[in-house]
C-alpha cells in the first residue's frame, strides 16, 4: 500500500491546496447558515457581534445569505474600545450604510472617562475594562438573549472546547464544566432567565477555509489585511503600527515604513502586523497555508498568563 | 470522497487519547510553533512526560483538564494532509463525562476507539463502542495502543483484535479494524512500525485517509424541516431549511407534513437569486404554490412519499441528566426543527454496556443506555434513526433546568395507523394494472372444506397465467404456515385471519394483479367486510358449492371423519356453521360441473 509519509514530505502537509475546496466550503456555508437561523428563529432578541475583522464580515455575509432576499433581522453590536485602527472604523461606517444593516455601537463611558487605555493600564486591565465590561453593558442594555460571534474552534484551545450554541449565565460566565451536550444538528437554545448563548456559525471553519470563503464569495475585507508599506514600531520582535499620535514612543523610537499586513484585528497598539508581501487574496491563502505560527500570535492579550482565553472567556470576553 | 471525514476518538480514560491526536497534529504538521513552544512549556508545569513535550496538552485546552491531566470535555481539531481533511473530537474517557462523548460521537463518520493493549477491552471501551454505533457510526477503529509497552506482542495484539471483533459483531457495525500502534511514539499512527513486522495492515493515518463512508443515497424521497418562515413582506414567504434527504426541483409536487396539506415547489430561493434543484446538505429557502400554512416544525416532503407521521415510538435512550430519568415525567423533546412535549410511558430495559445484556430498570440514571416507550404530546414528522439522522435522532430537555438530559434515536413508531393520514398518490391501481394490459380484481372463492376451491383455484391460476396475465393465489391454508400463523381457531382468531387475508388482496390488487383467494371464509360479514375493501366491481365473490353430504365423500384431507369423532373442533359445516352467500357474484356447482367447466365460466366472467 502506498504511504506517503508527511514527515517525508519536505513540506507542510497543510501547505498543499490540493483538495477540492468547493464541496467542503459549501458544506460549512450551508451548516453556517443552518446554525444562523436556527439561533433567529429561536431568539426574542438576537444580535450579532461585529468586530470589523474578517470572521466578522464572513460572519455578515452568511447572514445575508441565510435570511436573503430579507435584510438579516440581526443588529450588529460593534464594542468600541476607542482603539480601533482607523480604516477599521471607515471599514464598518461603510458597512453600516448598507441597506439593511443595523449597527450598534457601544463604548464603557465610564471607562473612557477614568482615561483607561492599553499604554496607561496595561494590556489585561484596559481589555478587561474596554471590552468584557463594555460588552456586558451592551448586553445587559438590549437584554439579547442570542448572540452570534465569529469565534472559530481553530482558533484557541479553550475553543476548541466550545458548543456551537454556547451557554452563559446572566453574568455573561463561561462554565466549561457545565456545558451542555451537543448531538447532532439538534441545538438546545432553551434558556434561564438572565441567560444567554453564545452562537458560533464558524465553529467547524479554519482560518483557511475563512480566507477562501473571502475568495470564493469576493466578500470585502478591511484593506489592512493586504500588505502594504505602513509605519510601525519594533516591540519585543513584533512590528506595533503606529496609526495614531496617540501611541507614546519610547525615546529614540522612530516608526519606519515596512510592507506588513494584519492577520488578525483588534485594537491598533495590541494587534502585529506580519511582514509579508501578499496583496492579494491567493498570497493571502497561501501564506496562510505555509505560515508556521498561529493566528493569534499577532494578538498580544493571549500571551498574559496560561490559560488566558479560558479565564477571559469564564468572565464574559470572546 | 466526503467533504470533511467526521473522527471521535474515544476510549477509557488514561488510554492515550489526546496523545494520539496529539502526536497525529504533530506528525501530520498541523501544530504551530508558537503552539508547539507553549505546550513544551505547559509540559514542564503540568505534564507527565518529564520534561519531554507532553502532545496530550496540544488538546487539553482547559485550565482544569490541564491541572488535573485529564480531559474533561470534547475537542474538535481540523486536519488537514495531502489526502483528506478531518474534523477530529476528541472525548473524555471518564465514565462521569460520557455526554460529552455522546456530543462528538453524534456527528462522527467514524469512531477510533482507543484500547490499552496492556488492559484490554474496558466496560468504558464497550460503552463508548456502543454509544458510538448507537448515534449511527457505522465505522470503527480499534486502536490498541501502547503496544511499545506490550513489548509489540503478537498474541497480545490478536487476543484484543478477537474480543474487539466479537463487540463490533454483537453492536452490529459495518466494518471493525484494529491497529496496533504506541501514540507516544508515532509507531503505526502515520508510519509503520519497524518493531511490529508481523503487521501488514495500514497505519491510522493511511485507513484514515483511505477509508470510504458511504452517504445516504441521494434517491432518498426529498425531505426538508422549516427551521425559519421568512415574510419580509407580504409578497414573499419562504421557508428554510436544510435538505435532509433527498434533493428536490423546482415543480416537484410536495407535501407538508405533518398537515399532509399539497403544493407545489414554486422556486428554491437562494442568494441574489433561485436555483433549478437542490440537494442533501444545502441549506435553501422555498416557496410554494398555492400558499399553504407551513410552520417552523413543519417537514416540506416528497408528495409521492412523504415520511411517517406518530405520536408514540420505540426509542433507543442514553441519558445524561443529573438526576434520572423519570417515567411519566413531562420533558421538552427537539426532533429536527420540532418541538414538542414528550413522556417517557415505559422503560422496555436498560442496556447492560459490557455485553449488550437487557437489565430490567425503573428509571434510567446518569450515563445509562436503556430502550424506552416514548410518547409526544402532538403527531411529528419522523423516520426511523436507521433511515435517517436527521428525522430520527433527538434530545430530551428539562423543563425546569433547561439541560440537555436525554439523546435518542426513534426505533419505529407504535400505534401508527391511529396517526396515519391517508396519502393520495400519482400512481393508482388503475395505471398499474394498465402497464400488466389487465384489469385488477380479488377473485374470492368460499365454500366448505373438500368443495373444490382449491383445485378451481389453481387451474384457474393456470389459465390466466397462460393467457399472460399477472395473478397471485392466496390459499387459507398457506396463509396460515406464515401470516397468520400466530392465529388460532377461535372465533376472535378467525375474523382476524378473514381481516389480514382482505387486507393482502387489497395490496395487491392494488398492486395491479388479479388475485385468487381461496378461502372457507363461512361468515357473510367476513365476506362483506373483504369486498367493502374493495372498489365496486374490483371484488367477485364466487361460491363454490358442494354439499357437506358430497364434501364429506370427497374428505381429501380426512378432516370431516375426524370433525365427526370430535377429534377437531370448530370444524365448518359439522359443528361450525356455513353461511351460504346471499347475493354470490358467481356460483360454481362442484357437484354437477367439473373443474374446468367451472374455470371457463369465470374466465368468460372476467372478458
Amino acid at each position: 500500500m502506498p504511504r506517503p509519509n508527511p514527515l517525508e514530505d519536505g513540506s507542510r502537509a497543510r501547505r498543499t491546496g490540493r483538495h477540492r475546496a468547493g464541496s467542503w466550503l459549501s458544506a460549512l456555508e450551508s451548516e453556517a447558515i443552518e446554525i444562523i437561523r436556527e439561533g433567529v428563529a429561536t431568539a426574542a432578541r438576537p444580535l450579532m457581534l461585529y468586530s470589523i475583522g474578517k470572521d466578522s464580515s464572513v460572519l455578515l455575509h452568511l447572514a445575508r445569505k441565510a435570511f436573503w432576499p430579507a435584510p438579516p433581522p440581526i443588529p450588529l453590536l460593534h464594542v468600541n474600545t476607542t482603539w480601533k485602527f482607523r480604516e477599521m472604523i471607515a471599514f464598518r461606517d461603510r458597512v453600516a450604510a448598507e441597506p439593511g444593516v443595523e449597527l450598534i455601537v457601544h463604548t464603557n463611558r465610564e471607562g473612557l472617562h477614568a482615561g483607561v487605555t492599553p499604554f496607561t493600564h496595561g494590556s489585561d486591565y484596559y481589555t478587561e475594562v474596554m471590552k468584557t465590561v463594555a460588552l456586558r453593558q451592551a448586553l445587559d442594555a438590549g437584554r439579547h438573549d442570542i448572540v452570534f460571534v465569529g469565534a472559530r474552534r481553530d482558533e484557541e484551545k479553550s475553543r476548541a472546547k466550545e458548543r456551537v450554541f454556547s451557554l452563559r449565565s446572566p453574568n455573561h460566565q463561561w462554565d466549561p464544566r457545565a456545558q451542555r451536550p451537543e448531538l447532532w444538528n439538534l441545538y438546545n437554545t432553551r434558556i434561564g432567565e438572565g441567560e444567554s448563548l453564545r452562537v458560533s456559525p464558524l465553529s467547524n471553519w479554519t482560518e483557511a477555509d475563512v480566507w477562501r470563503y473571502i475568495a470564493a464569495e469576493e466578500i470585502r475585507i478591511v484593506p489592512l489585511y493586504y500588505a502594504a508599506e505602513r509605519p510601525v514600531v519594533e516591540r519585543d520582535g513584533r512590528w506595533i503600527m503606529v496609526d495614531d499620535d496617540r501611541m507614546p514612543l519610547d525615546p529614540g523610537e522612530v516608526p519606519e515604513m515596512r510592507r506588513v499586513r494584519f492577520r488578525t484585528l483588534g485594537c491598533y497598539p495590541l494587534t502585529a502586523a506580519i511582514e509579508s508581501d501578499a496583496t492579494t487574496l491567493d498570497a493571502i491563502i497561501a501564506e496562510t497555508l505555509a505560515t508556521a505560527h498561529s493566528e493569534r500570535e499577532g494578538r498580544l492579550i493571549d500571551h498574559d498568563a496560561e490559560a488566558s482565553m479560558e479565564r477571559k472567556k469564564r468572565e464574559g470576553y470572546f | 470522497m466526503p467533504p470533511t471525514l467526521r473522527v471521535v476518538l474515544c476510549g477509557s480514560v488514561d488510554d492515550g487519547k489526546s496523545t494520539l491526536l496529539g502526536r497525529l497534529l504533530h506528525d501530520t504538521r498541523q501544530v504551530f510553533a508558537d503552539e508547539l513552544e507553549r505546550v513544551a512549556e505547559d509540559s514542564r508545569r503540568h505534564g507527565t512526560r518529564g520534561d519531554a513535550t507532553d502532545l496530550a496538552l496540544l488538546l487539553d485546552g482547559l485550565q482544569d483538564e490541564r491541572e488535573q491531566g485529564i480531559t474533561i470535555d470534547v475537542a474538535y481539531r481540523s486536519v488537514e494532509t495531502p489526502r483528506r481533511r478531518f474534523m477530529v473530537a476528541d472525548a473524555p474517557g471518564h465514565e462521569q463525562y460520557t455526554r460529552n462523548l455522546a456530543s462528538g460521537a453524534s456527528t462522527a463518520d467514524i469512531a477510533v476507539v482507543l484500547v490499552d493493549a496492556r488492559k484490554g477491552i474496558l466496560p468504558q471501551t464497550a460503552r463508548h463502542t456502543r454509544i458510538a454505533a448507537m448515534f449511527g457510526v457505522r465505522h470503527i477503529v480499534h486502536a490498541v495502543n501502547k503496544m511499545d509497552l506490550a513489548g509489540w506482542d503478537r498474541g497480545t495484539f490478536e487476543s484484543i483484535v478477537r474480543a474487539c471483533r466479537a463487540l463490533a459483531e454483537e453492536i452490529g457495525v459495518e466494518e471493525a479494524v484494529s491497529i496496533p500502534l504506541s501514540a507516544l511514539t508515532g509507531d503505526n499512527l502515520t508510519r509503520p512500525a519497524t518493531e511490529a513486522p508481523w503487521y501488514t495492515g495500514p497505519t491510522l493515518l493511511d485507513h484514515l485517509e483511505t477509508t470510504e463512508i458511504e452517504r445516504p443515497a441521494a434517491r432518498r424521497p426529498f425531505r426538508m424541516p422549516v427551521q425559519y418562515v421568512n415574510r419580509p413582506n407580504p409578497d414573499f414567504r419562504g421557508y428554510c431549511g436544510r435538505i435532509a434527504a433527498g434533493a428536490v426541483t423546482r415543480g416537484d409536487r410536495v407535501l407538508i407534513s405533518p398537515a399532509g396539506t399539497a403544493a407545489e415547489v414554486e422556486s428554491i430561493v437562494v442568494w441574489q437569486g433561485t436555483r433549478e434543484s437542490a440537494t442533501r446538505g444545502d441549506s435553501i429557502t422555498l416557496t410554494v404554490k398555492p400558499d399553504v400554512d407551513v410552520a417552523r416544525g413543519d417537514v416540506i416532503a416528497a408528495a409521492a412519499d412523504p415520511p411517517e407521521v406518530a405520536d408514540q415510538f420505540q426509542a433507543r435512550i442514553v441519558w445524561l441528566g443529573d438526576n434520572p430519568l423519570a417515567v411519566g415525567r413531562p420533558y421538552r423533546m427537539k426532533l429536527h426543527a420540532r418541538e414538542v412535549g414528550a413522556t417517557v410511558t415505559r422503560i422496555r430495559h436498560r442496556v447492560d454496556v459490557s455485553d449488550g445484556g437487557r437489565l430490567a430498570a425503573a428509571r434510567l440514571e446518569l450515563n445509562d443506555l436503556g430502550v424506552v416507550n416514548l410518547a409526544t404530546d402532538r403527531s411529528v414528522p419522523f423516520a426511523p434513526f436507521d433511515r435517517s439522522r436527521e428525522l430520527g435522532g433527538f434530545i430530551l430537555i428539562d423543563r425546569a433546568t433547561n439541560a440537555t438530559v436525554g439523546a435518542g434515536t426513534i426505533t419505529y413508531a407504535l400505534m401508527r395507523a391511529a396517526n396515519l393520514k391517508w396519502q393520495e398518490f400519482d400512481i393508482d391501481a388503475e395505471v398499474r394494472a394498465r402497464l400488466k394490459r389487465q384489469r385488477a380484481r380479488c377473485l374470492w372463492l368460499t365454500g366448505l372444506s373438500a368443495s373444490g376451491k382449491s383445485t378451481v383455484a389453481n387451474l384457474l391460476e393456470r389459465r390466466l397465467v397462460a393467457e399472460g396475465r399477472h395473478t397471485y393465489l392466496l390459499d387459507g391454508d398457506n396463509v396460515r404456515h406464515g401470516l397468520n400463523r400466530d392465529l388460532g381457531f377461535t372465533e376472535a382468531d378467525r375474523v382476524e385471519n378473514i381481516r389480514r387475508v382482505a387486507e393482502v388482496a387489497r395490496l395487491m390488487v392494488d398492486a395491479g394483479l388479479i388475485v385468487i383467494v381461496s378461502f372457507i371464509s363461512p361468515f357473510q360479514s367476513e365476506r362483506d367486510f373483504a369486498r367493502s375493501l374493495f372498489e365496486p366491481g374490483d371484488f367477485m365473490e364466487i361460491f363454490v358449492d358442494a354439499s357437506v353430504e358430497e364434501c364429506a365423500r370427497r374428505d381429501p384431507k380426512g378432516l370431516y371423519a375426524k370433525a365427526m369423532t370430535g377429534e377437531i373442533r370448530n370444524f365448518t359445516g359439522v359443528d361450525s356453521p356455513y353461511e351460504r352467500p346471499e347475493r354470490p357474484d358467481m356460483r360454481l356447482d362442484t357437484g354437477k360441473l367439473s373443474p374446468d367447466e367451472c374455470v371457463e365460466l369465470v374466465m368468460r366472467r372476467l372478458d
